[in-house]
């Protein structure tokens, strides 16, 4: 990962405060039970999306080290990982709140929700993985070949199988998804940013991280 | 049952969504408050990004000073 360009940083900074002013102020369907709280489109959504866009960094990262054998590849994988949860807290908590108030409980029994509960508990157990190994050239490998199998079953617990049964989540089982009742074109405009500025977010913070562990190392 | 639960709430929502009579912050909007709001939320955020390049900015400083070393 190279250094990010100031310009990338003003460009997320634009794209997040569209977000919070626009998302809150355009005007967006008038839908019973959701009411306004279909803006959490733009918070919530948007906050798993970066999370799942963190995790394929690392999924590539982890690749990559098991190909070269690098240490700096294996850091940005972990690193990637770790932003990626707060992410996932973040999205995990807001979604609680937002069930709450739509479907009635903070957890339900659907399947996109305990999927991710799956995914969230593989990925902290790449974290537990990790701190077990003495050695740096044994946990390099074997946590990256562990961060390839959690990204699959990230994938298939939180994108396949939720699509295969019943779910209350818009485009599973059934539900017609962001195309349908629930996305229409002025909430798109904001949307597609909103999720492009909370990823860079992302990749800003991993940035700060990666550069602080680098100078860690090389005072060393 | 719980498959028929969820099914029925799937329904619910997809009928509500036909009958958009729902309950909008209309009166907050048209009094203008809403904005009062974003503006928070823009404070709070523009407060965050200040801290995040501050930090960027430390360490730069800390990265240079390193490579003078």
């Amino acid at each position: 990962m190279k250094k990010l360009p100031l310009s990338f940083k003003i460009i997320t900074i634009i794209l997040v405060f569209y977000t919070l002013t626009a998302g809150l102020l355009i005007d967006v369907p008038a839908l019973n039970i959701l009411n306004e709280t279909i803006r959490n489109l733009f918070f919530h959504v948007t906050s798993w999306f970066s999370m799942v866009f963190l995790f394929l960094a690392s999924f590539v990262y982890s690749i990559k080290h098991l190909r070269s054998g690098s240490e700096k590849d294996d850091l940005l994988a972990r690193l990637f990982v770790q932003v990626g949860m707060v992410f996932g807290t973040a999205g995990m908590v807001t979604g609680m709140l937002w069930a709450n108030f739509t479907w009635g409980s903070y957890w339900v029994p659907d399947p996109k929700l305990n999927g991710a509960a799956i995914a969230m508990l593989a990925y902290l157990a790449y974290a537990v993985l990790r701190n077990s190994f003495q050695d740096n050239i044994q946990r390099g490998k074997v946590s990256a070949v562990y961060n390839i199998f959690a990204f699959v079953m990230m994938i298939l617990f939180v994108f396949i199988l939720p699509r295969m049964t019943d779910s209350l989540h818009p485009g599973n089982g059934g539900n017609p998804a962001f195309s349908g009742y629930d996305l229409d074109n002025t909430m798109r405009m904001v949307f597609y940013p909103a999720t492009i500025g909370w990823i860079f977010l992302g990749l800003w913070i991993t940035e700060l991280r990666f550069r602080m562990e680098t100078i860690k190392q090389r005072m060393k | 049952m719980k498959k028929g639960a969820s099914t029925l709430a799937m329904l619910l929502t997809f009928i509500s969504a036909i009958g958009q009579n729902a309950e909008m912050a209309d009166q907050f909007r048209s009094s203008g408050k809403i904005y009062v709001v974003v503006g928070v939320v823009v404070l709070i955020f523009a407060v965050l990004f200040a801290y995040l390049l501050y930090m960027d900015y430390r360490l730069r400083k800390i990265e240079k000073e390193v490579d003078e070393k």
